[in-house]
């Protein structure tokens, strides 16, 4: 009980920090892409020490032997496919109350990276379900959402790229992105309570070993520094182009004209 | 310079407006202020900001940089005010293909308030459309087209008209029914902007005048 | 002028459109008259694998009508600019919402209620749990697809490849809806031992309460500068 306890404030605590990180950090990370370039390195390093001692170090599953091992990789990316993803809901928000235009460029960045990661973990989440069940693919509520997840972002880019006004693609796609955020729970209750009529699906939900806990942990702080580096590298793309995009505001001659 | 119209009732107060689309600013730092009565001629090129002042005047569309006041209203805090007492009338005519003449102005009418209703068989008339009054405007040309918009915006008895190359598609009769119209609403006491190529005729209607070069007010 | 009354003229007008052009209509009806042809051409032959997949083809169907309904109803206001003319009436863009949402919503329904009788022919299903029943639940998920349909077919009409883009915004949102809506379908059709019928309802009502709402508090950011 009490360690659920810690486990949430934990992930709050990164997800508000993520979310101010974001909004301080990008901007500078414009000017400075070696400090995004860090942040890549540094996620590689770790991502590769964590590969390593969830594929050698941890110990085998005790009902799935070797196989479950890619969840090392699947579950982390799903984690960090929904931190975007949620942050993403939160600079749309913002954006439509003020139109700040770091929202907007940390919206379109968030929703890619969240993309990735969601690509990630729904296709290592087929291949972990083949071996395992026998099929590539099972109706359980998370893949199901997670591939609901993933079409409907690819939507939001869509969309993005379809609208050429900037201040028009900025309202809209972040009038989308509101509705898509709510929609997910709700794809998440619909499909579980249409599943629970069916039949249940079993994941290992309870890691036991403390290599193992610790192999899951560190890769997800490895994916989050991977996450990190996409959203600031892709927020540094979006700003830059939106420089070329939007005309600085026009100088005033020196003699006016009144009617 | 002093400003002379200081502490006048306004019924334009266009302060520093500038609009931009993407990479293109359509206005820059224009000002602009006019009495109640007045009548303005807008003149420049295509493209040099005419449609954008008009659509920015009307809150069809928001400036993206300074304020814009009609009548004491501001547009960024009371739209409504606004284009209750404003109308258009532009490039585009508002109107839904497969409803009739009648059919439209009523639709207008309905939104306006109930005794908008009992103006619309006579605005019909004035404009020349009574004998098409139900046909569907699919089929009307596009001087007609013209001439229903027309009656759209006299159905609103606005305070303020913004007229977007009214003479536009008319044939000489045509355009001599609109001159007549746009001084009919002068003498009612309607602020006018009239934007034209036609300058001579602008000039007859219009008691002052403003010249926009590539959104930019253009020295006189 | 308030909103319900706005709304009520918008919904008129459109009603009146469609009534104007129900050449239109009727085209759109044999398109869903097709696509329900084709699903069964599609699966197998199996009669009774036809009859447990009825609601899902029928709600399909109605899916696919409805990005060409919705569509079209934001062609003909873009095409005069005839939503300007709307909200510079004044219309509160928040009755033009509700107007044309309510009045995407009444084509909906009526479309699938026509498709029944064919669903009825074509997939040899009976309406075990009787007919207002099934139309009251052929109502509920018509509205849960006009709600968020309306404003994204708003979107879509003003961006590029708005024909594709419109499917592309709307059926990923709509899955829950649609999943509720089939499901709720296919208990009213065959029968619903496990007395499910009620949750689902209720999910699908949730549905629109959230849909609506969103809507109707999102649109004018869409419509206005």
């Amino acid at each position: 009980m009490v360690t659920q306890i810690i486990i949430t404030v934990v992930v709050t605590a990164i997800w508000v920090g993520l979310l101010a990180f974001f909004y301080w950090g990008c901007e500078r990370g414009v000017e400075k892409p070696r400090l995004v370039g860090t942040f890549g390195i540094l996620g590689l390093l770790l991502a590769v020490s964590g590969e390593y001692y969830g594929l050698f170090v941890a110990p085998p599953e005790s009902a799935m032997g070797d196989v479950y091992r890619i969840f090392y990789v699947h579950v982390p990316a799903d984690w960090m496919a929904f931190m975007a993803l949620s942050l993403n809901f939160v600079f749309s928000v913002a954006f439509l109350f003020k139109k700040n235009w770091r929202m907007d460029s940390l919206a379109e960045a968030s929703a890619e990276a969240g993309l990735v990661f969601g690509i990630m973990g729904v296709c290592t989440g087929s291949i972990w379900a083949r071996p395992t069940w026998g099929t590539w693919w099972t109706w359980d509520p998370r893949l199901t959402t997670a591939a609901v997840l993933l079409i409907a972002y690819g939507g939001y880019l869509a969309l993005r790229r379809f609208v050429d006004d900037p201040e028009k693609r900025g309202v809209w796609s972040a009038v989308w992105a509101i509705f898509a955020a709510v929609d997910l729970p709700l794809v998440w209750f619909s499909v579980k309570f249409w599943r629970s009529i069916h039949q249940t699906q079993s994941t290992p939900e309870t890691i036991r070993d403390p290599r193992m806990q610790w192999s899951l942990r560190w890769n997800a702080f490895a994916f989050l520094f991977l996450l990190i580096f996409f959203v600031m590298s892709r927020y540094r793309i979006s700003r830059l182009a939106r420089e070329t995009e939007m005309a600085p505001p026009p100088e005033a001659l020196p003699v006016g004209g009144h009617a | 310079m002093p400003d002379p119209l200081e502490g006048a009732g306004l019924a334009v107060d266009v302060q520093d407006v500038s609009k931009r689309y993407g990479r293109r600013w359509a206005l820059a730092h224009v000002s602009l202020q006019l009495r109640p009565g007045d009548s303005l001629l807008l003149t420049g090129h295509n493209g040099s900001g005419k449609t954008t002042l008009l659509k920015v005047l009307s809150t069809t569309i928001a400036p993206s940089l300074g304020a814009v006041k009609v009548f004491g209203s501001d547009a960024k805090v009371d739209r409504e005010a606004i284009r209750r007492r404003v109308a258009l009338l532009s490039h585009a005519n508002y109107l839904y293909e497969d409803l009739s003449a009648e059919q439209n102005l009523r639709l207008l009418a309905r939104l306006l308030g109930d005794d908008a209703q009992a103006q619309v068989p006579t605005l019909l008339d004035k404009v020349g459309l009574k004998a098409r009054a139900a046909h569907a405007v699919r089929e009307f040309s596009a001087g007609m087209r013209k001439r229903l918009a027309v009656a759209r915006l006299l159905l609103k008895r606005p305070q303020l008209a913004l007229l977007d190359e009214p003479f536009g598609e008319l044939d000489p009769a045509g355009i001599a029914q609109m001159e007549g119209i746009i001084r009919d609403l002068k003498t009612g006491g309607t602020t006018l902007v009239l934007a034209t190529h036609l300058v001579e005729q602008g000039q007859a209607l219009c008691s002052r005048r403003l010249h926009l070069s590539e959104g930019r007010v253009a020295q006189q | 002028m308030n909103i319900l009354r706005g709304a009520w003229v918008i919904l008129a007008k459109d009603m009146l459109i469609e009534w104007r052009t129900r050449a239109r209509l009727n085209a759109l009806l044999f398109f869903s008259l097709a696509t329900l042809f084709l699903f069964s051409f599609a699966g197998s032959s199996d009669t009774s694998l036809l009859r447990q997949n009825a609601a899902g083809y029928l709600w399909l169907a109605v899916l696919f009508a409805s990005v060409l309904s919705m569509g079209e109803s934001f062609r003909i206001e873009s095409e005069n600019s005839a939503l300007d003319g709307l909200r510079l009436a004044p219309a509160d863009p928040r009755s033009i919402y509700l107007g044309k949402a309510w009045g995407n919503a009444i084509l909906l329904w009526t479309l699938a209620v026509v498709l029944v009788p064919f669903m009825i022919v074509l997939y040899d299903v009976s309406l075990t749990m009787g007919l207002p029943r099934l139309l009251g639940t052929l109502a509920l998920g018509a509205l849960a697809i006009s709600a968020p349909g309306t404003i994204h077919a708003s979107i879509a009409s003003n961006a590029r490849a708005r024909d594709v883009l419109l499917p592309v915004l709307l059926f990923p949102l709509l899955v829950p809806a649609l999943l509720s809506a089939v499901r709720a379908t296919a208990l009213v059709i065959e029968g619903d031992p496990m007395d499910q019928l009620t949750s689902w309802v209720r999910l699908l009502i949730v549905f629109n309460v959230i849909y609506w709402g969103l809507g109707f508090a999102l649109f004018p950011r869409v419509i206005e500068d």
